[in-house]
């Protein structure tokens, strides 16, 4: 059960994304692969805004990129409420497009050079037949603009003629463009410089408040993660060690990888300096020849001749806190 | 602080000539280090705080050209040596990080012998097995798991963040007086970070190292540091000693930066932002750089540069505008 914010009634939670038991192996060479997901379980309910963190190279954009049909798994299945899309062609899954958008990290790339901000925004309009004609069309790419907080003048420009945080407006313009029920943004701050960051991230956060979104969010940074999230999901090597209410997670970490997480964050304040830092020893394990058992094992000061052996599995530690460690 | 200074910069102006005009990347800048101080160089993409440590190290490259100023490493003028005696300094007085490590590494020689190579040309009469032992051993201390076979790989066999602390290693292993550290870990998962940032503090305890670290990140800053230089638009507009810095932040750039950034368990509804982007250097105005966006702004900040002046013993900011006041 959990509670909605705006009705103040406590309702049954309606699962818009699931993912259930994914793989994702990529060849990586001489019948070798990386095993970039390995059965990860992920719901993303209505209203919520879930963060996904962990270190780079754990799987987090292609657990994005899975959900939003833009990759297929190579194991387990996708649900869009209730519904399995996991096999649907692309122009099965049309229809489904238009209500899951996603805003990605690097917003010098991801936007076409050579089209200007207006054909960049109408672009879904057109595609999904959204607007009757090029005046309306116009008119809502204006909407949208004043919403992203892009001056209208700048209808006519190209990309390099925006700065960073210009150019992360315009893609969530477009993002948002066909109204969507989900927005996955892949770290959607991690380029941009630390005085327009902020100014991104209340846009993001007034958005899905106005629009009442559903939101996955990518990232790292867990200060960042504290300001945005209601639920966060810790990843590590291609598996979700630990899923938990914000608060939880921060007040009550389970996992060892996530304590190490927390306690690594530098605070922006010298009054909570560590004078002692806990330190991972151990080898960082590669996905393409991941260990077995516990994939943390290599590092966790905790493990056993159990994890060395045999993987944890999710288990329940509280309301909505799941965590996969054998210590629990 | 002591007044025996390892580096000190007075008024250095480093630009760039280019065909749409003169890019004052570093425009008049003063920063002082003494022996076994963590200094902190921080500020926003584009600020010239890489070409601030470029210029130490005499990397400047055409169409840049050091104007005037001076810089002085351990009392000796470095200004106006040739490439051939600044490299000579390299090394045991002075190393750098680079913030692109790929371009740092030579990628037809295997990482071990590149970092043994740097202990046998500083160290003339230590044998190369010594050596090898030495590379093996820093090797281990920044985190490079199974360091023995490591040693045998080439660049590009290793992931960015292997490489980065091949360089690290590098450039710690002959025990430099000053290190300048140019985004050392911007590449790094935190649990990394962790480490390497201890590893630098350890030796600067253990051998009066004195670092330079260059980061737009103010939890590294309020982590390591003991002095902080706040740079904007190629001036230092506030520097203080960390704690001062934080608790009193007294110019207006500063005091909105740290009011934007999120921190976990502080976080508002909604963050501080500082309206606008960092100007374009190419058209730098007369007064203070930071006038279009600040708050705090009158007339006289658009026309008149505004002078260092001492808040406090030991701490200064570029405003006319002289307030403690803190920020919340
Ligand atoms: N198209 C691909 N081909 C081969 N390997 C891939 C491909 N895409 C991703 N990978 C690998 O899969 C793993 C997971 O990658 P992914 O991009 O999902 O990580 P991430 O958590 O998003 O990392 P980051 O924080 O760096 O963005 C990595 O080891 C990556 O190298
Ligand atoms: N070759 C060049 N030609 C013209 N301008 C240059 C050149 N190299 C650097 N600059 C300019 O000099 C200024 C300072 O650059 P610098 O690399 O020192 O910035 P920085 O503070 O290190 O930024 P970042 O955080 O992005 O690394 C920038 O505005 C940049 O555009
Ligand atoms: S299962 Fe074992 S190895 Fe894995 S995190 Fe828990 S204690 Fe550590
Ligand atoms: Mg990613
Ligand atoms: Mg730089």
């Amino acid at each position: 059960m959990i509670k909605h914010a705006n009705s103040g009634q406590e309702t049954e939670p309606e699962v818009l994304l699931r993912a259930e038991n994914i793989t994702k192996e990529f060849p990586a060479g001489r019948k070798k692969s990386v095993h970039a997901l390995s059965g990860v379980s992920l719901d993303l309910i209505k209203g919520e805004t879930l963060a996904l963190v962990g270190e780079s190279g754990c799987g987090k954009s292609t657990l994005g990129r899975i959900l939003l049909h833009l990759l297929p798994p190579t194991e387990g299945r996708v649900f869009y409420r209730g519904q399995d899309v996991t096999d649907l062609s692309a122009r099965e899954f049309m229809p489904f497009r238009q209500h899951m958008q996603m805003v990605f990290q690097d917003p010098y790339a991801s936007l076409d050079p050579r089209m200007t901000v207006e054909e960049i925004i109408a672009e879904p309009l057109t595609t999904h037949h959204v607007c009757a004609g090029k005046a309306e069309t116009r008119e809502k790419v204006l909407s949208l603009m004043e919403i992203a907080g892009i001056p209208g003048e700048f209808l006519l420009r190209y990309p390099h003629q925006f700065s960073g945080g210009q150019r992360q407006r315009i893609g969530i313009a477009r993002a948002i463009a066909l109204d969507p029920e989900i927005l996955i943004c892949d770290e959607p701050v991690s380029a941009l410089d630390v005085s327009v960051q902020s100014q991104i991230l209340n846009l993001l956060k007034h958005l899905k408040e106005e629009m009442k979104l559903t939101s996955m969010f990518i990232g790292h940074d867990l200060s960042v993660i504290d300001f945005i999230a209601d639920r966060v999901a810790v990843m590590f090597l291609g598996r979700i060690c630990e899923v938990a209410p914000k608060e939880e997670i921060y007040s009550n970490p389970l996992h060892p990888y996530t304590t190490f997480l927390l306690d690594a964050i530098p605070h922006a304040d010298p009054h909570r300096r560590k004078d002692q830092r806990l330190i991972l020893q151990g080898e960082v394990p590669s996905p393409v020849n991941p260990p077995k058992g516990c994939y943390f094992h290599t590092r966790c000061p905790y493990a056993t001749d159990l994890c060395r052996q045999e993987r944890p599995q999710m288990k329940e530690y509280g309301k909505g806190h799941q965590a996969a460690c054998h210590k629990l | 602080m002591n007044s025996e200074k390892i580096l000190e910069i007075r008024d250095l102006h480093t630009s760039f000539f280019t065909d749409k005009g003169v890019v004052r990347a570093v425009n008049g800048v003063d920063l002082e280090i003494g022996p076994g101080q963590i200094v902190g160089l921080v500020g926003e993409s584009g600020c010239g705080k890489s070409m601030t440590a470029r210029s130490v190290m005499g990397l400047v490259r055409f169409p840049g050209k050091i104007e005037s100023g001076s810089i002085r490493l351990n009392g000796k003028e470095l200004t106006g040596l040739t490439e051939k005696e600044l490299r000579s300094l390299c090394g045991d007085e002075v190393s750098m990080i680079f913030q692109e490590p790929m371009t740092s590494l030579n990628p037809v020689l295997r990482v071990g012998r590149q970092v043994q190579e740097a202990v046998l040309v500083h160290n003339q009469s230590i044998s190369r097995k010594d050596a090898r032992k030495q590379v093996i051993d820093m090797f281990e201390r920044v985190g490079i798991p199974e360091p023995e076979q490591r040693y045998n790989c080439y660049p590009h066999e290793l992931s960015g963040g292997l490489r980065q602390r091949v360089m690290i290693a590098m450039a710690m292993i002959c025990r430099p007086r000053l290190l300048i550290a140019d985004e050392p870990t911007t590449a790094l998962d935190v649990t990394i970070e962790t480490q390497i940032l201890n590893l630098m503090q350890q030796l600067c305890r253990e051998t009066q190292m004195s670092v330079l670290i260059i980061t737009h990140n103010l939890g590294i800053v309020a982590e390591i540091c003991d002095y902080v230089y706040v740079m904007y638009a190629g001036r230092i507009v506030e520097h203080a000693p960390v704690f001062e810095l934080f608790d009193h932040p007294a110019h207006p750039y500063t005091r909105g930066l740290m009011a934007s950034i999120p921190q976990i368990g502080r976080n508002p509804e909604y963050l501080h932002t500082i309206p606008g982007v960092v100007p374009n250097l190419l058209h730098l105005g007369e007064g203070c750089a930071f006038a279009g966006r600040c708050d705090c702004a009158v007339d006289r900040c658009s026309r008149e540069l505004p002078e260092m002046v001492h808040v406090r013993e030991d701490h200064a900011s570029r405003c006319f505008i002289i307030s403690d006041a803190e920020f919340s």
